[in-house]
């Protein structure tokens, strides 16, 4: 397998002075194409963080970050804005969604926000993306008015709307039930199997971490295991 | 940029009670702007017309020639005085210099006159006039007489007198009466009386004749010329750059109304600067509402601006979704402000109609374009230091909140 994103040396110190806080000490991580790993570690560890920093929209105080053979680490907002836009995926945890918008309008915004306009192409892979994640009948549903565990559902498909090469996912079921959890997470991983799309998922929950191939375990600012 | 024009839309829609209230208090600032605009403009109006619209914008009065002095050997000195001469000075070619003069661009009539003081009889009773003969058919160009005839008509029969109410009372007077018209010269007429005017300036209705051209020729004397032109125009202010053309033209001693009316014009200027001070504050108002409220609505979205910036929005389409609510919320405010302001111009009485007592609002000088213009400028301004704070957002403080 070809490396999907290399990060090296990666040390992230939040704050200066007396108040400054290491939390990233030198974490090197390669993430293949087509891999499917799960983010583990102690609350604090710095698994946000790092996910923040792959996702282009933190810079680390040190190390290096290529993806896609792009030094990310030396790219401007607007070369970054592109490429995130392009080629990486996200799901939060909480305030995923555009709360004025429809499903439907939130899961194609990364293809509009791109070409300036809302293309029937684009509608077109949103209700499919949208079917895919079992919403068909919620396709012009206000967001806000969705469950929680449907709005994840949404904002899975909203991830791949794109057709990223990385998903970055961090606590993606955190404030599921344990039914919708297992419910994205299937998808997640038919997804993964059949499109080959590389996820990163941060959880604290086992469960969910057995859906993932490979563990990668944070602690002391380090990947530990 | 459409896509963010539907975001802003939205953004609007979504919040429709908050956004009706700052729309509405755009309207009420697009609202006092016309209002003042009106106001202003139809007090200037109404001053002008009150003071200068029944007055000859540009007159060319015959100068009175002083009669030469001779110096005689003895060192006396002696006046040479012809008959006729002292009394009156004529334009004595009025006939090639008022189709000259009516044909400069912005007169709209041009009146040759002849005047001089008279007395009026009927039977024993008599007054003092100052009598005006005009051109028939011509009697309303500087004065608009026509609009004030109370009886009888302004148009003048060639031995016709048309006079003022204050005094046809005094003299008892009717209509169809036959009166007695004595110039200062000595020469007499008889007259019929026409028609009765009333104006509201005591001056003109106590003791004011008109009489036809004609009339006053033989009445003072004149064969040739007129003792005075009166010129009215389309533009009261353009008065001192046609008067000037006219100058040129003619080599005639032209003055404009401004030429001693500089007080008015201050006054007229005074008031012009207070209008814009208004407007201004009326602007500045707008400016500040809806900076305040798109400041407030940056600081409630932050979290959906940073999923924006996360899934691939740039910074300048952050800006675009903030300066086009701005936007749209400037134009709403502007137009149903200018819809608003001219409804509630509606019921004042149009500016030909302007009576003492009631506020003289001109519906035609409301500015609602440059109000609706100034408006959308002014949200599009006062929406670019919210829309910059919402691009510097930081996605991932944002998303982490
Ligand atoms: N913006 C910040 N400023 C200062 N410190 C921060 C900031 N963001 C995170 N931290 C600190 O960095 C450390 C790592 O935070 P991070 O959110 O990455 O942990 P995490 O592994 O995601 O934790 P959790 O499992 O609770 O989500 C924490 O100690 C946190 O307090
Ligand atoms: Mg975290």
């Amino acid at each position: 397998m070809s490396a999907l994103l290399e990060v090296r040396d990666l040390v992230k110190t939040y704050g200066s002075g007396e108040a400054a806080t290491r939390v990233l000490r030198g974490l090197s991580l390669r993430l293949d194409t087509g891999e499917m790993a799960a983010l583990l570690g102690p609350s604090g560890s710095g698994k946000s963080t790092l996910l923040t920093i792959l996702g282009t929209l933190m810079k680390p105080t040190s190390g290096s970050h290529v993806m896609l053979g792009q030094d990310l680490i030396a790219a401007g907002d607007r070369e970054l804005t592109a490429f995130r836009n392009l080629h990486i995926g996200f799901v939060f945890q909480f305030h995923n969604l555009l709360p004025d918008f429809t499903a439907l309008e939130n899961v194609i915004f990364p293809t509009s926000v791109r070409e300036g306009r809302e293309t029937p192409a684009a509608r077109e892979r949103g209700r499919d993306l949208l079917v895919r994640m079992g919403l068909g009948d919620r396709i012009d549903f206000p967001s806000a008015n969705l469950s929680g565990g449907q709005k994840q559902r949404v904002a899975v498909a909203r991830a791949l709307m794109n057709s990223p090469e990385l998903v970055l996912a961090d606590e993606p079921t955190g404030n599921l039930d344990r039914a919708s959890a297992m419910q994205v997470m299937e998808l997640i991983g038919q997804i993964n199997r059949e499109e080959g799309t590389t996820f990163l998922i941060s959880t604290h929950d086992e469960k969910i971490a057995g859906f993932c191939r490979r563990q990668i375990v944070v602690g002391d600012g380090l990947v530990t295991g | 940029m459409l896509y963010a024009l539907k975001i802003a839309a939205r953004y609007l829609t979504a919040n429709k009670g908050q956004t009706a209230l700052l729309v509405l208090g755009v309207a009420v600032g697009v609202f006092i702007f016309i209002f003042m605009s009106a106001l202003i403009g139809g007090l200037a109006e109404f001053i002008l017309s009150r003071t200068v619209g029944d007055m000859s914008h540009i007159t060319i009065q015959a100068e009175t020639v002083d009669p030469p002095l001779l110096i005689a050997p003895d060192g006396a000195v002696l006046v040479a005085s012809e008959r006729g001469e002292t009394r009156t000075a004529t334009l004595s070619q009025s006939a090639t210099w008022v189709p000259l003069i009516a044909a400069v661009p912005g007169v709209k009539a041009v009146s040759p006159q002849i005047s001089g003081a008279g007395l009026l009889a009927r039977g024993a009773q008599s007054a003092q006039v100052s009598v005006t003969g005009v051109e028939p058919g011509n009697e309303s160009a500087i004065l608009d007489l026509d609009g004030y005839m109370v009886e009888g008509s302004a148009r003048l029969a060639s031995d016709g007198i048309i006079l003022g109410q204050k005094l046809a009372d005094d003299l008892s007077l009717s209509l169809g009466q036959t009166l007695r018209l004595q110039s200062s010269d000595g020469a007499t007429i008889l007259l019929t009386l026409g028609g009765i005017f009333l104006t509201g300036n005591g001056a003109m209705d106590d003791g004011r004749a008109f009489v036809s051209l004609s009339t006053a020729r033989s009445l003072f004397d004149t064969p040739q010329g007129v003792t005075r032109i009166e010129i009215k125009l389309d533009d009261l202010n353009s008065a001192d750059d046609i008067a000037l053309r006219i100058r040129a033209l003619t080599g005639l001693d032209a003055v404009p109304w401004t030429d001693g009316a500089e007080q008015l014009m201050e006054a007229l200027d005074a008031q012009a600067q207070t209008g814009i001070f208004l407007k201004t504050f009326a602007l500045i108002t707008i400016v500040i509402g809806v900076a305040s409220a798109l400041l407030l609505s940056t600081y409630r979205r932050r979290p959906e601006i940073g999923i924006m910036r996360a899934m691939g929005a740039g910074r300048g389409f952050v800006v675009f979704v903030f300066v086009m609510q701005g936007g749209l919320v400037g134009l709403m405010g502007g137009l149903s402000g200018a819809v608003l302001g001219y409804l509630a111009l509606l019921p004042f009485p149009s500016r030909d109609e302007f009576r003492a007592g009631t506020l003289p609002m001109d519906i035609t000088q409301g500015s609602y374009g440059l109000a609706i213009l100034l408006t959308v400028i002014g949200a599009v301004l006062a929406s670019i230091l919210p829309a910059r704070s919402a691009a510097r957002v930081d996605p991932v403080t944002a998303i982490g909140q």
